[in-house]
């Protein structure tokens, strides 16, 4: 009899922790759902692309456009931009990297790792300024931009919000943001037709 | 008990019996066709579901709208099972319409994030073409009911698909009697949904789309492929929706038992 | 509820926060000592079902409003976005459209559970009004949702329910047109339909808490419908109850996760997979199934006005329904003439139902009508009449020896 009831507590024992262990298990698989959802769907997944005609853009002018979501800045720069840019040695920039999704990580922040190759009049970025995401103003040469470092009277950019300061490659050289604006995946489709993303 | 328990099955045969009596808004009910997704284990045949496409692109699409398919669904997984590459081509051979930076009208080819393109630019431009506007495809299985009654469509599911096979394979010559309210540019078809007189010109003839695999291709197997593939689009995910089921239904199956024994357990010296 | 808390906190932090919120005396008085008569059966289970259910929708509904859009032009395609990119959208939608049908099966058998033991009954009449209230707010809850996918049934249905308030005398068309926002059912109704139907579901929780409240002060009926007289005829609700209502809320979702995944739009209308097209109406418009018995009450009487009221009143009279009954007897097991017809009354409500799913033609109208009728008579004449003419059957003395003598026949019967 007393044994009996030894072997009915413990069985009860045994029943509650392995019920217990059972609906605990499906209860947390079943929170996955609920934490999935708010995740990218497919349809924000779906690589959104956008394709640019560089054609009508002349030399000094520079046009945002919108690729997922956030704008990309695309100038045609001028031949001094492009020295200016070229002459700047590693040592003096603050963020070494090039910060460029179509190179291979580890490349250095020279002129040529920022553009394509033979079309390096054509810088294209990311316009969110990699402190706390303004986007920053360009050179226009309506303005005179001669205290930022690195740029031209018509080329470098100006964040207004915290006064981060990018040289004519789109580079940090002063101002709180830790990188340089970031190179986004695009290819050439044609001699004027870039594909981003 | 024994008394609840009969006055429910009087109950139950009572409805049963009244929801056999179809009040088919078609006349007919849908064929009985067999599908190889059906019941709780179905899965799509991918070759059927691609033979569907085809028959969509080649036929529907002319008149009948995708909007809520993107070209890169057919490369899901429980889907038709193109691959990257072909889902491409696929979306590449369709124009979309747009309008461009100056806002004017220009075609460009599809991309794999586009969704299928409307042959018409409104409803009433389809309308003031065809005479009726012709409803979009995508939920088309799931919008129709095949057959009714409470008990049947239990055990026979709604009969979306077939509902859709008999439509294709439905065009009937009618009897004299009823040829005479026969309405101009309309066609008899006894499974249509609204009445037997239907806008629709029969769209399929045999042998009018060649497949790759070279599967037969009469109306009736086009009619089911499109079906088949017309089941997918309004239910993508209807494989992971069967297999996550019968997860779930074992797992809450092994709970309850736990539960019960545990219940007993506790019970016991109440008893 | 009797007596002070028995609850005694072990640790000096525990009894630092005693002293400013008692939330763990209330947790162990309420949910686990709380003394529950000893013979309740499965059907007293569906209250626990109920809360699950209620907790279900909630949740699912809180994150299928992260990717829903409540505008006329959006809605139906956002609802299909969330249906096929949505990660596991597809299940989330298809739990919270089942889950509301589930809500309303249990409901139900919780509802007519009551009206058998004559939990109604004094001094249960506030829990049962609680209850009622309850009901209706569920009612006008799964009207809205139904709404918001804007398919043809959505719209329509709005359009006929929204247009029974013009029946009501000189102010009617203006409520109306005040409830739509408009002249038709149209953005204005969806979005407002949307803000409620997110809204009221937090309503139906504070109300439920009342309801419990209610329960907890005067305890819990059962199956005998003899009140408590003493601790051997109840048992605490931990781990009695939890469990076995634990088990029944499992057994449950079995059946829910059937509809969910292997049958997710049986209990729907396949008409609203089709956009909302206010210039085209569909052949057969007809609401959820929830709503049929009260849809074949409204269509039964050719008045518009009074259909509506006799629609209104067949669910407000249950609110007077302890007042209806006479007998001195509670529960439905001693009263054999209640008990059949309690049957009888089952079988009309899922008859009408049936009549509610038919076009009103033919056979079906004259049906409705004797329906109809009889409904209303189960309330106002037999309910009364039985309680001062029926001959109860003898009802036990107390709980426990009720569960005493059938243990002792379980016994007889084994050997």
């Amino acid at each position: 009899m007393g044994d009996n009831a030894h072997d009915g507590v413990n069985r009860r024992d045994f029943l509650m922790i392995a019920t217990g262990a059972v609906a605990g298990v499906g209860g947390a698989l079943s929170l996955w759902p609920f934490i999935s959802q708010m995740s990218p769907d497919a349809a924000v997944i779906a690589l959104a692309s956008t394709e640019v005609d560089l054609a009508p853009l002349a030399e000094g002018q520079a046009v945002t456009i919108k690729w997922r979501g956030n704008p990309v800045i695309i100038r045609h720069r001028l031949k001094a931009e492009i020295e200016a840019a070229k002459a700047v040695k590693m040592e003096e920039l603050k963020d070494p990297l090039a910060r460029n999704l179509n190179a291979k990580d580890g490349d250095a922040a020279t002129d040529q790792n920022r553009v394509v190759a033979g079309k390096e009049q054509f810088l294209i970025m990311m316009g969110v300024c990699t402190h706390l995401g303004c986007v920053p103003d360009g050179a226009d040469g309506k303005r005179e931009f001669a205290v930022v470092e690195g740029a031209t009277k018509t080329g470098g950019w100006f964040c207004p919000c915290h006064g981060s300061q990018y040289d004519t490659a789109g580079r940090i050289r002063k101002g709180p943001a830790p990188q340089n604006l970031e190179v986004p995946p695009y290819k050439y489709l044609s001699d004027t037709k870039i594909q981003i993303g | 008990m024994k008394k609840i328990a009969s006055i429910l099955i009087a109950a139950t045969a009572f409805v049963g019996v009244a929801s056999s009596v179809a009040y088919a808004e078609a006349e007919k009910d849908a064929k009985s066709v067999g599908f190889s997704f059906e019941g709780p284990f179905g899965k799509f045949d991918k070759a059927q579901l691609q033979r569907g496409y085809k028959v969509y692109k080649e036929v529907c699409s002319n008149c009948h709208s995708m909007k809520y398919v993107a070209f890169r669904n057919l490369a899901d997984k429980g889907g038709p099972g193109f691959n990257e590459e072909q889902v491409k081509a696929l979306a590449a051979s369709f124009k979309i319409h747009e309008l461009n930076d100056k806002g004017e009208g220009v075609d460009r080819a599809g991309l794999a994030s586009d969704t299928f393109p409307s042959p018409f630019a409104t409803p009433e431009a389809a309308a003031a073409a065809l005479g009726a506007a012709p409803p979009d495809l995508s939920l088309i299985t799931k919008a129709r009911e095949g057959w009714h009654g409470t008990f049947n469509q239990l055990v026979n599911g709604i009969g979306g698909p077939q509902y859709v096979y008999s439509l294709l394979t439905g065009y009937e010559k009618p009897s004299a009697e009823v040829a005479k309210e026969a309405v101009a540019g309309k066609f008899y078809n006894p499974y249509f949904a609204s009445g037997a007189w239907i806008s629709m010109t029969p769209p399929l003839t045999d042998g009018q789309v060649t497949f790759d695999d070279g599967a037969p291709n009469k109306v009736d197997d086009m009619a089911k492929d499109v079906a088949a593939f017309l089941t997918w689009t309004a239910e993508p995910k209807m494989e992971e929706r069967k297999q996550t089921g019968f997860e779930v239904v074992i797992y809450l199956l092994i709970l309850a038992g736990l539960l019960y024994a545990l219940k007993r357990k506790v019970w016991a010296d109440i008893h | 509820m009797s007596g002070p808390s028995k609850y005694q906190p072990t640790t000096a932090i525990g009894q630092w926060f005693h002293e400013r919120l008692p939330i763990v005396a209330f947790a162990k008085d309420h949910a686990l000592d709380f003394p529950t008569p000893k013979n309740l059966n499965y059907w007293y289970t569906f209250g626990g079902i109920l809360a699950v259910m209620l907790v279900v929708q909630i949740i699912t509904g809180i994150v299928l409003v992260m990717h829903y859009t409540p505008h006329t032009d959006l809605a139906f395609s956002s609802v299909e976005h969330i249906m096929r990119d949505v990660n596991y959208g597809w299940m989330l939608r298809y739990l919270h459209m089942n889950g509301a049908s589930m809500f309303f099966v249990a409901v139900y058998i919780h509802m007519f559970r009551g009206m058998y033991y004559g939990s109604y009954k004094a001094p249960r009449e506030v829990l049962w009004m609680i209850g009622v209230i309850i009901y209706l707010v569920m009612m006008a809850t799964a009207f809205m949702g139904y709404v918001l996918p804007w398919g043809q049934m959505s719209f329509w249905g709005a359009k006929v329910i929204t247009n029974l308030f013009s029946a009501i005398p000189f102010i009617g068309p203006d409520v109306t047109t005040w409830l739509w926002g408009g002249y038709s059912v149209d953005n204005p109704t969806l979005n407002r339909f949307f803000s409620l139907h997110y809204l009221l579901p937090f309503v139906l929780a504070g109300i439920v808490i009342l309801h419990i409240w209610a329960l907890h002060v005067v305890g819990n009926n059962n199956p005998t419908g003899i009140s408590v007289k003493s601790d051997k005829d109840t048992v605490p609700f931990h781990p009695y109850y939890t469990i076995k209502d634990g088990f029944a809320i499992v057994a449950f979702l079995v059946v829910y996760a059937l509809f969910v995944f292997y049958g997710p739009n049986y209990m729907g209308d396949a008409v609203n997979y089709v956009p909302a097209n206010p210039l085209s109406t569909p052949a057969h418009i007809k609401p959820e199934w929830y709503y049929l018995p009260f849809y074949a009450i409204l269509r039964s009487i050719p008045n518009k006005l009074l259909g509506v009221i006799a629609m209104f009143s067949s669910i407000l009279i249950l609110l007077v329904l302890p007042w209806l009954d006479t007998s001195r007897v509670r529960s439905g097991k001693y009263r054999p003439i209640f008990k059949l017809e309690f049957w009888i009354f089952c079988i009309v409500c899922v008859a009408l139902g049936f009549i509610g799913s038919k076009p009103p033609e033919g056979s079906y109208v004259i049906w409705g009508q004797i329906l109809t009728v009889y409904y209303f008579a189960h309330f106002i004449i037999l309910l009364p009449l039985m309680g001062l003419l029926e001959q109860p059957k003898a009802a036990p003395n107390s709980i426990s020896e009720d569960v005493l003598a059938h243990s002792a026949n379980k016994m007889m019967a084994a050997k």
